[in-house]
């Protein structure tokens, strides 16, 4: 076994054991050897034999883990047998063609030959690489799509050419050559990339392409512990003889200044912590079975002094499950009381039923979808992996890992309790159609409201790109030949699809279901309907579904299914389920899925999607299904994503846009305000806002439902230009985008949903303790800016009440610009230059409200929020120390649509430059680099597959535990160690002490009078085991204090125990006492017949006293084992001396100790002086102890006497103690208090806008920059303020005193504060409007410049000054102006 | 120290485990050591807790002190057994090289040894290529000056004090530790093909002339080989013993000593001197643990007192304080 010479390799990599060793081998010289050469080597053995002991542990459990993962098994294709075989990952070969089922995980990187789809068609999800659950889409190998037949491996006669590996998920080039020489660029829509899961999609044919042997074995990194080598050395106490030998004995002799046991009492240390970590019940996760694991054993003092956090969003803060919470149509908003109740339910059902669940055997039965999922995949591996124990745990729980992946499918998703009167009015629609439908105008019989809901629902359905499958199988794709299939190409075809002749081309295009009246149309629809039913037919057929008769009465049959539902919601729901239930929808973005979910929930269900066709079943009308035309899809420049469809009830093309609020608001059609319909509409538009900045608010993600009807001319107008777009070659993406916008506009607004990214449990509260605590938190995501800051405000990780400065760049150059300016304006804020420009530029009326002082220009610091391209710049070596500079300065920092590379650079900048310890946590292999290079890393297991955990130095179940991992256990780790390692320089520098005094009386000979065997093992054995149990179990702080106080965890953070001053002073202590325990033996033996051993006996044992005493004053907490532990040492240095002095008369030499501690031990002299001398040493350190404990006492001494105190009531004292204490610590909790009382966010509010002045002239060149689409939309946006303003100030009074309400942290003490200043207390009932704009105002980029933004607040003031006041004071028009741009650019 | 024992809850139940689960169940064992709640005395060093140790030092440090103090002091009458010490001060004894010259097999009287002591010896090993013995800086440098004493009485020829040469060194020393080699009938056989130390004028078989007390077991020599631990020392030479009880060991009168002076000290700058002492149950003649318990004990009380005034003040202003904490 090659593991002796590795591991003695690697640590002799270790400076400290080479010195040892050197010392050790030193010994061996003759005319050097202080002590028995083989004696020397003793410690130095042994401490590399514990060493090597303890690698050889971590190496075996970190072998485990890859045996597991390289012993998976799959279906790889053998040239000798013809077929495919089971092998495992390890023995996957470049060249090997590999088989992958549904759901199998892909073992290599796959180039995609074949796939089970008609289209040649692979889903992947890839959440295991960057955290993203949706689907992505692969294609076969072009050449290889157009085989009919099965793939078979051994016609594959192709040369595939790729580039070497690299790091980027994104990009893959490479070309396959047929053998008939033609050439076919590969591109990564063609690779399947390891570690991702095949979904959707029965079987896979690929060859690999990239494989290694060593891929899964990752490397073991070891981090840099904090007290490596300490620096100090013998050479430094040499005394003045010159003699060389002389010399290099003294370093032998005082070697022990540097323990040798210091290692190995360190690493014995933290491995019992990781122990008690990992046994700590609280850390303990009920819901997946799992505790907290500690990976790495040698960094635990690194928890207690994290200064920066650096946290992934997606699975980390959130759940990264979508949930729809409530909605607003029309104006009206539907609160869905019933499902916010049903949502809080979960908190505490989601663990019950976990609990219920049996786990191992039997598989988490969640729902129907879910155990479905989970029992293909036990089918699976027990069919395939039959060598492995099945149903083990790994394998249960992996199964049940996996279940989770294939999100969306938890009952908390999906069963959405739909809102009474919303139902009520859906049902309405339904059956009003249902009646109406083969009228001329079937809408037109609804009322504008009626309308409106049905086309709100029928966007949520179908403006998506969900996918249908059903469960018994991976979704087979359903080819209906005769149909065209493809989206309109061309011109003539559109015109031949939209000519009367629909009866051949566009038969399913009203593929409704065949009711009574089908008789009152047209021949020609007869017949296509008739046809539409066959093919609806087969398709359910196909589907697996319980059909009804749908050919033969399919109305009455869906009728008689639905009614009595009808009636009863909840009767209905349950119907629903079972029939429904069936259906899994499988979306790119969570959010479709929870948006299709919820419209499932009013009946109206998502039936099929074909890529031409949407079919919606409603329980009246039936099954619609709509022509789908076209597909926009999402892309974050245009945040919104469109459908355009033929409606099969009007023949009418709409366009259904579903996109964020801030798009979507621009973009409406601007109704004049003369007729009573405009100015409904805008009254409904300003109410959706309202409720839009209401759910932001919450923490909601917002999405605006539009709708625009299009005219048949239209339609082939915008249709040419597409398509012209469409088949351009170069820029195509550029045309396609301009082509989206030219058809996204005038959009009439239907409603708007909120959708919660629900957080985890407890991760607001984790982030105010961790705060409190000091700790920086940064969010580095890849989700979008809107998203993250979302999700953010819902954290508290943004406060309503800070600023946000929002860097979004699209140079380098205007990076650059924008850092400087916001430098600027953090520089402005500081307490030392803002006093004067708040009193320069702040109007009169609220000059008193903003006092000069401190306080006030102190405030809350602002939050950054920076893009990943902006993100990109700013790490560049020039701005990196500007970036870093301001970021420093920021409570929170946020860092959207980062990729993988920058999450780690932004770790490494803060680490190298701040000098900071950093900690990263995150949940997906896209966070793998950043918890690599921090500190410390910590996965989230069971999320996202287990690469974050494998990276990482602690993988814990949830975001909350991180509290109590890092306050708790951090803090008491980083205590103990520090205090350990303290007490051991202490401990050895007094021992040194000891001896080097004595060279003053042996001529500086490097003699000792120290027997070599106490020398050597007192340090190891006499005097080790009290500082280990002290080391392991001390605790400063009880836990509960710890957590009501994290303001305590500060202490690590500035090294406040391991300070050089505490050093410094431990050292000069332990040489008082050196002085002491050497001259009180020196003088009581003074001039007596003692010898040299027998004087250095007694000694040794006050050196052994003293340190007892010493950590006796130490130790904080003392349990029954510190007590045996002295005990211990105590009486194994008497048995040891007496044993050893007796065992033989003439050995040792030269000590010789024969009889000399039996000797000594009838001496009373020897009892005397081991009383006193202790007593007297350390009797100057209790003093000074009692007497700082008294007079100055520190943050912990405080926090051990309040437990002390009231051990059971923390909480009462708790208060006090925050206050009294630490003034200036940001507390969530007292926050709406101290707003109330000094209005410290409206003085705020002024000091930004004062900076927004000085700022302007630099901002505005920039801004004016702006493309035409923003220039267009600042006045339509501005219309909407004012129609909103006008509709609020009517006196419906009622939703702004409900807003008040809902967020009474910021915007209850806006009135408060205005109601003194007197002449804008009037146009403050309308500041809720925009006071809660700042959704709208977070996001600002604009076309080519960029736009700096500062906060929200500032553009309120600004608005309340220009736009709201019924006569202006008239503030600065260009500001105005400025303002305007900024917010509405989107 | 805060006395109050706070022994938190030892073993609260905690939430139940889940029932059937237990197998695959990775919840930690929830007990007091792995929850790390075993019960614990707490001290919190203040004034006020700390404030009765110091007292009770003092107190106890004070007594003890005295009563050392007197015991070292009556220790001035010559009663009783009666000391004779020569002393020797800048003489390092204790250095590292000079301590390691020894061979201790060679003294235990194994032959191989005899003939070939070992390297540590050097360069007292061999003189005219025969083994020294007892090889050596340490044999090498052994006193050898003479001291009699006696005692100058109303007679005109002085009377010799009986001094005891035997008894001085340890037990162990003499009876383990120092063996005269095997062999021969004579202890000069058995020290044959050896030679004397190069600075001793007789052979190590010529020290004495009792047998029990020459060679290697000759207790001036085994007092010598004891390397004494500081520079200044002294070490015994001998033993008056007491007679009667109704005589003194050595009565008021005249004494004269008879130095043979073989020792030459000037040469390093040292001082020879004579000691005679009585001891006490805890040795010779030393005021200085005496003074050192009183002393230490007074300043802990002082100290005591210092920290009774911190608590003091400190209560009266802190009372408040500690609730604001």
């Amino acid at each position: 076994m090659s593991f002796l010479p590795k591991n003695l390799f690697e640590q002799f990599h270790r400076l400290a054991n080479v010195y040892f060793v050197f010392i050790a081998l030193l010994n061996f010289v003759p005319a050097v050897n202080a002590f028995q050469p083989g004696l020397a080597l003793a410690p130095v053995l042994f401490i590399l034999a514990v060493t090597a002991f303890k690698d050889l542990w971590e190496d075996y459990s970190r072998h485990r883990s890859d045996h597991e993962i390289n012993h998976l098994g799959c279906l790889v294709f053998s040239r000798e047998e013809k077929q495919y075989v089971n092998r495992f990952w390890k023995e996957i070969r470049v060249g090997d063609f590999v088989r992958l089922r549904c759901n199998e995980i892909i073992p290599a990187d796959i180039l995609l030959l074949s796939s089970s789809d008609p289209d040649g068609l692979c889903h992947i999800e890839t959440a295991n690489l960057d955290g993203e659950t949706n689907l992505k889409r692969r294609q076969v190998v072009r050449g290889f799509s157009e085989l009919v037949s099965e793939f078979n491996p051994l016609m594959f006669t192709s040369i595939i050419e790729c580039e070497k590996p690299n790091n980027d998920l994104t990009r893959f080039r490479g070309c396959i050559i047929h053998n008939n020489g033609k050439k076919a660029g590969l591109y990564k829509e063609n690779l399947l990339l390891r570690g991702c899961t095949i979904r959707n999609t029965e079987a896979v044919v690929g060859i690999v392409i990239y494989a290694g042997h060593g891929l899964w074995v990752r490397r073991y990194q070891e981090k840099k512990s904090l007290f490596d080598v300490p620096e100090s050395d013998g050479s430094s106490l040499s005394p003045v003889t010159a003699a060389v030998y002389s010399f290099l004995t003294m370093i032998i002799v005082l070697q022990v200044l540097i323990p040798i046991s210091l290692y190995v009492s360190i690493e014995i240390v933290k491995v019992c912590q990781v122990y008690f970590i990992n046994q700590d019940i609280e850390l303990y996760d009920e819901e997946t079975d799992s505790q907290l694991q500690c990976r790495a054993l040698n960094i635990t003092e690194d928890l207690g002094q994290i200064q920066y956090i650096f946290s992934d969003k997606t699975g980390t803060l959130t759940e990264n499950k979508m949930v729809f919470r409530r909605c607003t149509v029309s104006g009206i908003e539907y609160s869905h009381d019933a499902n916010a109740q049903r949502l809080a339910r979960y908190q505490e059902a989601d663990s019950e039923e976990e609990e219920a669940v049996p786990r191992g055997g039997s598989l988490p039965q969640r729902g129907s979808i879910g155990s479905h999922q989970s029992v293909r995949i036990m089918h699976r591996s027990q069919s395939t992996k039959s060598h492995r124990r099945t149903g083990s745990r790994a394998e249960a729980k992996r199964a049940s890992m996996l279940s989770k992946h294939t999100a969306f499918s938890s009952p908390m998703e999906k069963d959405i309790t739909p809102d009474p009167k919303l139902f009520e009015k859906v049902s309405e629609c339904d059956r009003c159609l249902a009646i109406a439908r083969h009228q001329e105008h079937p809408l037109a019989h609804l009322s504008p409201e009626l309308s409106d809901v049905f086309d709100f629902f029928i966007a949520l359905t179908i403006c998506n790109t969900v996918v249908v499958t059903s469960p018994d199988q991976p979704r087979q794709k359903v080819r209906v030949r005769f149909e065209v299939k493809s989206p309109v190409k061309t011109i003539e075809d559109f015109l031949r699809r939209f000519s009367p002749s629909r009866l051949t081309s566009g038969c399913s295009s009203i593929g409704s279901l065949t009711t009574n009246k089908t008789a009152h149309k047209s021949g020609s629809n007869f017949l296509s309907t008739l046809s539409g039913d066959s093919t609806l037919f087969k398709l359910e057929e196909r589907l697996g579904q319980p059909a009804p008769a749908i050919a033969s009465n399919g109305y009455s049959s869906g009728a008689a299914s639905w009614t009595p539902a009808h009636t009863a919601p909840e009767q209905k729901l349950e119907l629903e389920q079972e029939q429904e239930g069936e259906l899994r929808y499988e979306a790119e973005s969570p959010d479709e899925a929870a948006l299709v979910y919820a419209a499932r929930a009013y009946n109206c269900a998502l039936v099929d999607r074909l890529h031409d066709q949407v079919s919606v079943e409603l329980p009246h009308l039936g099954r619609l299904t709509f022509e789908l035309l076209h597909t926009l899809g999402f892309d974050s420049i245009r945040k919104r994503m469109s459908v355009v469809i033929r409606h099969p009830l009007t023949d009418e093309i709409n366009v259904y846009t579903k996109g964020a609020d801030s798009v979507v608001m621009d973009l409406l059609l601007p109704c004049s305000s003369d007729d009573a319909r405009g100015r409904h509409q805008k009254k409904i538009r300003s109410k959706t806002q309202n409720y839009l900045n209401l759910y932001a608010m919450e923490g909601l993600r917002t999405l605006c439902i539009a709708k625009r009807v299009l005219s048949e001319e239209e339609y082939a107008c915008w249709l040419q230009s597409h398509l012209e777009a469409e088949s351009s070659l170069d820029n195509r993406e550029e045309l396609l985008f301009q082509s989206a916008i030219r058809l996204e506009t005038n959009l009439h607004l239907l409603g708007a949903t909120g959708i919660e990214d629900r957080l985890q449990d407890g991760v607001p509260e984790t982030i105010a303790k961790l705060r409190q605590a000091g700790l920086q938190i940064w969010v580095l995501t890849g989700d979008k800016q809107e998203t993250a800051i979302n999700i953010a405000y819902a954290c508290k990780l943004l406060d309503h009440d800070e600023e946000v400065i929002t860097l979004n760049a699209e140079s380098q150059e205007a990076c650059a610009a924008l850092l400087d300016q916001c430098l600027h304006y953090v520089q402005s804020r500081s307490p030392c230059s803002a006093p004067e420009k708040t009193a320069g530029n702040v109007s009169v009326g609220f000059s008193p409200l903003c006092p000069p002082s401190t306080s006030t220009t102190s405030g809350p610091s602002p939050s950054l929020v920076i893009d990943g391209r902006s993100l990109a710049y700013a790490l560049e070596k020039n701005l990196e120390d500007k970036f870093l500079f301001l970021a420093k300065q920021c409570r929170s920092v946020l860092c959207c649509r980062s990729t993988p590379l920058q999450k780690s650079m932004v770790v490494k900048l803060v680490r190298s430059k701040l000098k900071a310890m950093t900690l990263a946590i995150g949940d997906g292999a896209n966070d793998v680099s950043m918890i690599q290079v921090a500190d410390v890393g910590v996965g989230i297991s069971g999320q996202e597959g287990m690469q974050a955990v494998m990276a990482s130095d602690f993988a814990v179940p949830r975001f909350r535990y991180l509290e109590r991992l890092l306050i708790v256990h951090g803090h008491w780790c980083y205590s103990r160690l520090a205090n350990m390692v303290l007490y051991f320089f202490y401990k050895n520098t007094m021992f040194v002490g000891l001896l080097f005094w004595f060279q003053f009386y042996c001529g500086f000979s490097a003699s000792a009078m120290i027997d070599q065997w106490y020398l050597i093992f007192f340090n190891l054995l006499f005097s080790s085991l009290p500082q280990l149990v002290t080391g392991v179990l001390d605790k400063d702080v009880p836990a509960d204090v710890l957590l009501t106080e994290p303001q305590l965890y500060k202490s690590g953070q500035n090294m406040e125990e391991y300070r050089p001053r505490t050093f410094w002073f431990n050292m000069a202590d332990a040489a008082f006492q050196s002085l002491v325990c050497f001259f009180i033996p020196y003088l009581a033996y003074y001039d007596s017949d003692t010898d040299v051993f027998t004087w250095g006996t007694p000694i040794t044992a006050i050196a052994l006293f003293t340190f007892l005493l010493h950590l006796g004053i130490e130790t904080k907490t003392w349990t029954w084992l510190n007590w045996i532990a002295c005990g211990f040492s105590i009486l194994l240095f008497f048995t040891v001396a007496l044993i050893y002095n007796a065992s033989c008369a003439t050995c040792y030499p030269p000590s010789n100790p024969y009889w000399t501690m039996q000797t000594l031990l009838g001496d009373p002299v020897f009892y005397l002086t081991c009383l006193i001398a202790p007593v007297a040493a350390l009797l100057p350190r209790l003093f000074f102890k009692a007497v700082q404990g008294s007079l100055f006492p520190t943050q912990l001494q405080l926090g051990r006497q309040l437990a002390k105190r009231s051990p059971k009531k923390l909480i009462a004292p708790k208060e006090t103690f925050v206050q009294g204490h630490l003034p200036g610590e940001p507390r969530t909790e007292s926050s709406e208090q101290k707003s109330i009382s000094t209005s410290g966010t409206f003085s705020q509010d002024c000091t930004s806008q004062a900076s927004w002045h000085i700022q302007r002239p630099a901002c505005f060149p920039e801004a004016s920059g702006e493309p035409n689409v923003a220039d267009m939309n600042v006045p339509l946006r501005e219309d909407i303020l004012l129609e909103g303003l006008g509709s609020q100030a009517q006196g419906s009074s009622m939703p702004r005193e409900a807003i008040l309400e809902r967020c009474p942290g910021d915007s209850k003490m806006k009135p408060t504060s205005t109601s003194r200043a007197a002449p804008l207390s009037s146009i403050f009932n309308l500041s809720n409007f925009s006071s809660l704009n700042w959704i709208s105002s977070l996001s600002l980029v604009s076309g080519l410049g960029s736009v700096l933004q500062f906060s929200r607040s500032s553009l309120q003031m600004d608005k309340q000054d220009s736009e709201f006041l019924p006569s202006p004071p008239q503030p600065d028009q260009d500001l105005c102006g400025l303002s305007g741009q900024t917010t509405d650019y989107f | 120290m805060a006395m109050n024992y706070n022994a938190k809850d030892e073993v609260d139940g905690g939430p139940p485990c889940p029932p059937g689960g237990t197998a695959k169940n990775r919840r930690p064992d929830n007990t007091a050591f792995k929850q790390q709640r075993l019960p614990a005395w707490q001290p919190i060093l203040t004034a006020g807790t700390v404030l009765p140790t110091f007292f009770i030092i003092g107190l106890i440090f004070i007594p003890i002190g005295i009563g050392i103090f007197v015991t070292s002091n009556n220790i001035r009458e010559i009663e009783g057994n009666v000391f004779m010490y020569y002393g020797l001060s800048n003489f390092y004894q204790n250095h590292r090289r000079y301590v390691k010259s020894r061979d201790d097999s060679q003294l235990n009287g194994d032959s191989s040894a005899l003939l070939n002591p070992s390297k540590e010896c050097e360069p007292y090993r061999r003189n005219e290529d025969k083994p020294i013995a007892p090889c050596g800086a340490i044999a090498n440098s052994m006193f050898n000056d003479t001291l009699e004493l006696f005692l100058v009485g109303n007679e005109s020829y002085p009377i010799p004090i009986p001094l005891k040469k035997k008894g001085i060194a340890w037990w162990t020393d003499k009876n383990v530790k120092f063996r005269n080699p095997p062999g021969g009938e004579s202890l000069k056989e058995r020290f044959k093909d050896t030679t004397k130390p190069v600075n001793w004028v007789k052979p190590v078989y010529m020290l004495d002339s009792e047998p029990d007390n020459n060679g290697f077991i000759n207790e001036d020599f085994i007092v010598w080989m004891r390397t004494a631990a500081l520079p200044t020392f002294r070490k015994l030479y001998r033993l008056i013993e007491r007679k009667s009880d109704l005589h003194p060991t050595l009565p008021a009168g005249r004494y004269y000593l008879n130095i043979t002076y073989n020792y030459p000290v000037h040469s390093f700058d040292g001082r020879k001197r004579m000691i005679l002492s009585t001891i006490s149950w805890m040795g010779g003649k030393n005021p200085f643990l005496g003074i050192a318990y009183i002393a230490i004990g007074s300043i802990s009380f002082l100290l005591g007192v210092v920290l009774l005034v911190i608590n003091h003040k400190y209560r009266n202003s802190s009372n408040t304080a500690d609730i604001t904490i």
